[in-house]
């Protein structure tokens, strides 16, 4: 009984317990077991040659450091905040990590009590009933709000309004998933980085399905007049869907305070970090919708001996269950970030929360007045309160100031040809004056 | 801030359970009474409780009100930022705020020993066999959790091209090993799951389709297919048409000729099928399909039964997705994240999602396809899981590839030979569905969890009568196998009676699922009388 050398590490046959198994199964040979039809069998190699875990992890890191080493000051929807060490400890364990979905929920009572917790969390966040245990990231979640605009009945019209400024990628999403329901998707006019309330006005109709606002904004803005939006929405029966993310919400004034039907947004902000854009989307509605929520819910419940339990709840929304009729197509969602979410958003607690979402008002304020000072630079564009980011004119062109910036050890966004956008939190505040001094630079 | 409940009086996991609630047998002992009918693995899952609750909610644990006051309310602050009360010092006028935050506040030691807790209550590819049919749930090897956390992989999407070449290169590697392994001429990594590879596959369909002038309105979904399929079409505008599978459990040729015309825009095919068995026919389904205008599409869920045995692009697949938290070993997360990249002929290329990475000049960039569909997530997808992926086929290579189909389908072969119950059609592969025959399928799963293992999925496809869809994957062995085929064939011979009693030995006893539903509770806000907070 030796180790096998050849094949995959992670199958434990020994060759004598192969040729054993083959026995009591009644074939010579693994190859008799595939009912392939030769015209189809591939017999050719894919060139990839197989590595040690050793060699691997030196190619894996070798290749991945050809990404230059900068600072980051980005932000328009993919953002960092510090996550603890004992975020990534918890989540780790195997028994969170390489679970599966709750389908035997006996077995799964740890996960599904984190995310019955994470639930908890986003109802407290934005004042709404229901929120489900995650979508893949916030583009796809406002994709979902937009089909279940067509699922509720006081909804009518087939008109999506979204803001003018709206990231480009996050609209391409959202066009993705209004092609199945015909669903139109359509601009209404920003000023000065929020929305413009006359112009939505002009441009919302009886057929309009839903108004989605963000705050704070594509460009940091925290939206002022987020209740007059929902006022329309509201005055053409157009679902009111907010995106924002749960630090923002922290602070500021709860969705459902300001006539919110639907909160989506970008849940990663906590327990992440920076991932090249992957996420974890956030999905809150009213309860009057629970049935037509998309993805999957966690419930309270009881067991046999009466003790309160969770279990996955409400799943004849599902595709498993009820196939074209479901109210999405989602199965595998985003549930470890919804874990890491949940652990971090613990471990700061609510006052950790409240100082982290104050800490990025204050730091984009300070870091645009001293942008603000320096020669060809005028910081912030829009006369806002920012959160987390700002915009900033440049004299030179942007595309420029933000090549030589690259050369000096820092990213930014180039939003116009003489705008950058820059984002700044706990993530990246210790280099703020290094920053300061290379835009000194190169302006 | 308070821990409120500093001292945990409850039981102790693992050694000794209590009897949970008075349904079991002993008398203050373990509650399980049959255990010594079985040789081989017995597995208690541990079961915190306090004061007769399971391990309570962090929101019973604590919870703290943080008052939010305006910059306009009251005095200015003075920056001492003083524990607990903000009022004054925000930094935002009071109508842009909320009023206040109410949620958990507890010490990180408190915190560690919650989740450490609920993590002792879960059950994962680690704990035992875990043949949940379709899932493909393998071991994950640690290695790419250490490649995925590299500081060089902790970059923005909005990064110039010239600044992550390392994030490109990595990206378009493993779009090149995609490609060789379904046969496929290009790939896109972005869909972050395989439902979202569904929907892009099916939208790059339409999109052609459109190109030639076809309005085309119709998707043939065989009824064995995951649920995924029917509600992927729904979404993307299509009629489902659903088609009945023939006796042998395979596609009837017959009636798929039936099925297609002028409307079919695709036919979604998973091979092997969801009762493991390989669609024979499938030279002259493609043709069918392809006769008829219509597009063919691989549903990956079952690509680790054939890695480098045969090959979706050489079937005649046109558009296929991989799950690559099945067949490439990334974790399942307990339901994400996955992905679901992409993988089309060269024909369909110039439709794949934008942006794309390729080879540009010594380096990569990425690009816009001619004629893309636009975008199915807002950035590149789940690139941490994607690269997770590229480790483990690196690691794998050619031979370990080949040798992990081999080895799940001896698995699952051998497994099938092991057990009682009765296994109605074959060949299989990678998986087998096996009848429950006079027993229910969901109890059998439910008295399986106390012999140590995790079921198999159950009740699915509905083509088999109380269906154990049964997948061990290449990472068991003869000896876990015969522990999997031992606690099959104990519930085989048990009586209704047993069965409908279990579980026992998991954290919680069985949860009535009816109940949760018809009266949901979905955060601690509404718990109601089942709130334990004192």
């Amino acid at each position: 009984m030796t180790r096998k050398t050849q094949g995959s590490p992670y199958a434990p046959h020994t060759d004598s317990e192969t040729a054993a198994m083959l026995e009591a199964v009644g074939v010579d040979s693994e190859e008799a077991l595939f009912d392939i039809p030769e015209p189809v069998r591939f017999d050719g190699e894919f060139d990839i040659p197989a590595r040690s875990e050793q060699a691997v992890r030196g190619a894996v890191g070798r290749q991945l450091n050809r990404t230059d080493d900068l600072v980051e000051f980005l932000g328009r929807g993919h953002y960092t905040h510090y996550v603890p060490a004992l975020v990534d400890d918890l989540a780790r364990r195997q028994e969170f990590l390489t679970s599966y979905t709750q389908y035997q929920p006996e077995v799964a009572q740890g996960f599904l009590q984190a995310l019955f917790e994470y639930q908890s969390l986003l109802v407290e966040l934005t004042g709404l009933d229901v929120a489900n245990c995650s979508m893949y990231d916030a583009a796809t979640a406002l994709g979902e709000a937009a089909t279940l605009s067509q699922r509720v009945r006081p909804v009518s019209g087939d008109r999506v309004l979204v803001p003018e400024t709206l990231r480009e990628g996050k609209r391409a999403v959202l066009e993705q998933y209004a092609r199945g329901p015909g669903l139109a998707v359509e601009s209404y006019p920003t000023a000065d980085g929020t929305a413009d309330v006359g112009g939505l006005r002009e441009a919302v109709d009886d057929g309009t399905a839903m108004v989605y606002a963000e705050t704070p904004t594509v460009a940091g803005c925290i939206e002022e007049r987020l209740g007059a939006v929902g006022d329309v929405a509201d005055a053409h029966d157009a679902l009111f869907v907010v995106g924002s993310d749960p630090v923002a919400l922290a602070l500021l004034e709860r969705p459902a305070d300001a006539g919110a039907d639907v909160v989506v947004g970008e849940g990663s902000v906590l327990g992440l970090g920076t991932a090249y854009g992957m996420g974890m989307g956030v999905f809150v509605t009213r309860e009057g919708f629970l049935r037509q929520v998309p993805g999957r819910l966690v419930g309270a419940g009881t067991d046999a001996t009466d003790r309160r339990a969770y279990t996955l709840t409400l799943q004849t929304r599902e595709q498993h269950i009820r196939k074209e009729r479901a109210t999405s197509n989602i199965c595998t969602n985003q549930a470890w970030l919804a874990l890491r979410a949940a652990i971090h958003a613990a471990l700061l607690g609510p006052e950790g929360l409240v100082d982290l979402a104050e800490e990025c008002v204050r730091l984009p304020r300070d870091l645009a007045g001293r942008l603000d000072a320096v020669s060809g630079v005028e910081a912030p564009v829009y006369d806002r309160h920012h959160f987390r980011e700002f915009q900033a004119h440049t004299d030179q062109p942007a595309a420029a100031v933000a090549a030589d910036l690259e050369d000096e050890g820092f990213a930014v966004h180039v939003v116009d040809e003489h705008r950058i956008q820059v984002c700044v939190t706990d993530a990246n505040a210790h280099a703020v004056d290094r920053f300061v001094d290379a835009v000194e630079e190169v302006a | 801030m308070s821990d409120g409940n500093g001292t945990d009086h409850g039981d102790a996991g693992g050694a000794d359970h209590g009897d949970p609630g008075g349904t079991g047998h002993g008398e203050g002992n373990d509650g399980v009474d049959h255990g010594e009918a079985v040789s081989g693995t017995i597995y208690d899952q541990a079961r915190w409780t306090d004061d007769g609750v399971y391990e309570p909610l962090l929101a019973e644990k604590d919870l703290t009100e943080v008052r939010i006051g305006g910059a306009d309310d009251g005095d200015s602050g003075d920056g001492s930022g003083a524990d607990g009360d903000s009022e004054g010092d925000s930094p935002l006028p009071s109508a842009l705020t909320r009023e206040s935050l109410e949620l958990p506040g507890l010490a990180e030691p408190s915190v560690a020993r919650h989740y450490v807790r609920l993590s002792e209550m879960n059950y994962g590819v680690e704990s035992g066999p875990f043949p949940l049919g379709s899932c493909t749930m393998k071991y994950n090897p640690k290695f790419t959790e250490e490649s995925a956390a590299r500081p060089a992989a902790a970059v923005h999407p909005d990064r110039s091209d010239r600044s992550v070449q390392g994030v490109l290169a990595v990206m378009h590697a493993l779009q090149d090993y995609l490609g060789r392994i379904g046969g496929m001429d290009a790939v896109t990594l972005q869909p972050p799951a395989g439902a979202a590879g569904e929907f892009t596959g099916i939208s790059i369909a339409r999109a052609y389709h459109e190109d030639n002038g076809e309005e085309r309105t119709e998707v043939v979904v065989p009824d064995s297919a995951h649920g995924t399929n029917f509600a992927t079409a729904a979404m993307a505008g299509f009629d489902v048409v659903e088609l009945p599978s023939g006796e042998d459990g395979r596609i009837d040729t017959e009636a798929l000729a039936a099925a297609v015309g002028e409307q079919t825009a695709a036919l979604m095919l998973t091979n092997p099928n969801t009762l493991g068995l390989f669609e024979r026919d499938i030279e002259r389904i493609a043709d069918i399909v392809h006769d008829a205008g219509g597009l063919l599409y691989y549903d990956g869920a079952n690509l680790n039964a054939l890695l480098g045995r045969a090959r979706p692009g050489d079937m005649g697949f046109d558009v296929m997705h991989y799950n690559v938290h099945k067949t490439f070993a990334t974790p399942h997360g307990g339901g994400g994240p996955g992905a679901g990249p992409v993988g089309v002929t060269a024909e369909l290329a110039p439709y794949l999602p934008r942006p794309h990475v390729r080879e540009a000049g010594g380096g990569y960039e990425l690009s816009d396809p001619e004629s893309s569909i636009g975008k199915v997530h807002g950035f590149a997808g789940n690139w941490l899981v994607l690269l997770k992926a590229y480790a483990y086929i690196a690691r794998l290579g050619d031979a370990g590839l080949r040798d992990a189909s081999a080895k799940a389908v001896l698995n699952a072969n051998y497994l099938a030979s092991r057990i009682d119950y009765e296994v109605p059609h074959g060949p299989f592969h990678h998986e087998f569905v096996a009848s429950a025959g006079d027993q229910d399928a969901a109890d059998v799963a439910k008295r399986m969890l106390d012999y140590g293992v995790h079921p198999p999925t159950t009740k699915w496809p509905e083509t088999v009568s109380e269906a154990l869809m049964t997948e061990p994957t290449e990472v068991e062995n003869r000896e876990t196998l015969d522990d999997l085929a031992a606690a099959f064939n104990a519930v085989a011979g048990e009586d209704a009676a047993t069965v409908e009693r279990a579980p026992s030995r998991t954290a919680a006893r069985r949860i009535d699922q009816v109940g949760a539903a018809r009266d949901p509770r979905l955060a601690w806000q509404d718990l109601g009388d089942l709130d334990t907070h004192p």
